[in-house]
């Protein structure tokens, strides 16, 4: 099962803020699961979306070099499920952002309804413990960015796009040469 | 410029936000750690909620100076040296060092801020 929470980016602004979509299909058993009679979306699963979102945000502003993880939920809101054949939208803004961390404010939305509100602590790690610490593979992490197409979409302020960074690249380019004869 | 309770209220307001802790937990004599908890992540959450309820600045190291205690002319043996705890107290007019000082182990440092110390920093910035 591949641990995917947003389906692609829509919209993704370097260091303020980002979009992204999640559609929820019947086909994720994870549905069924968490409520076997009445399918519908684990609201922690749409935090995660949200953190996704916005741990991918942060981390772009050091071209995906510093390991960032969600720390910490705040407050968290929800007004109503997600069901099946639904499609959700993530919206997701930096408020605060420190050497060790960054505070994000993300909303979830279904259609033009919210349907939760949701405060995130997002925590870098630095450290010689993580030093040799990897949390993707670069080639995998680069495949994963392209499969959201965030590259189709990131910007900067001013408008002008988000470059794939060079170490991602020679990473895929190295893991290509191995696996084509 | 607001009185010694409207900010306690607000910084109050803040940690239990921050912390999920009740009310009545946060006293001005309660530790920040010890008594309510809060991990180093937790503080760049109260940071970043007394800022916006103070309309505030708080700079890296101001509240908490740990670059004091991660200096090897300041720490000797695991103990905040003499010149270290003066740099201590200069930095953090705020805060209560007494007891700290009796026996200033760097691993309880983390422990020593109240409360009221927060409550005395914000004071500070509102001057």
């Amino acid at each position: 099962m591949r641990w995917f929470w947003i389906d692609r980016f829509e919209e993704f602004v370097v260091g303020q803020s980002a979009r992204t979509v999640k559609n929820v299909s019947l086909g994720e058993e994870h549905l069924d699961d968490y409520n076997v009679t009445w399918p519908y979306m684990p609201p922690p699963l749409m935090i995660e979306g949200l953190a996704q979102s916005g741990g991918l945000l942060l981390g772009q502003m050091s071209d995906f070099k510093a390991r960032v993880v969600l720390a910490k939920v705040g407050r968290a809101s929800f007004d109503e499920l997600a069901r099946p054949g639904d499609r959700l939208t993530y919206e997701i803004r930096l408020l605060s952002q420190q050497p060790d961390g960054a505070i994000a404010e993300g909303t979830i939305y279904r259609n033009q309804d919210t349907l939760g509100r949701v405060e995130l602590v997002f925590a870098s790690l630095h450290g010689p413990e993580f030093e040799a610490v990897e949390l993707f593979q670069p080639h995998e992490f680069l495949r994963m960015l392209r499969s959201m197409r965030l590259f189709e979409v990131a910007r900067h302020p001013d408008g002008t796009p988000v470059k794939i960074p060079a170490h991602l690249l020679a990473a895929e380019n190295a893991a290509l040469a191995v696996t084509t004869p | 410029m607001p009185s010694n309770e409207e900010v306690f209220e607000k910084v109050r307001e803040a940690l239990v936000d921050a912390l999920a802790v009740d009310d009545a937990e946060v006293t001005p004599e309660a530790t920040m750690v010890g008594d309510l908890g809060a991990e180093s992540i937790d503080f760049l959450d109260i940071v970043y909620r007394l800022e916006k309820a103070f309309n505030i600045s708080i700079s890296r190291g101001e509240l908490f100076p740990d670059d004091i205690l991660t200096n090897a002319e300041y720490v000797s043996d695991g103990r905040v040296t003499a010149s270290g705890l003066a740099q201590l107290k200069n930095r953090m007019p705020f805060a209560d060092l007494s007891k700290f000082e009796q026996n200033p182990l760097v691993q309880d440092f983390g422990n020593l801020l109240t409360v009221q110390d927060l409550c005395n920093y914000v004071q500070t910035k509102l001057v």
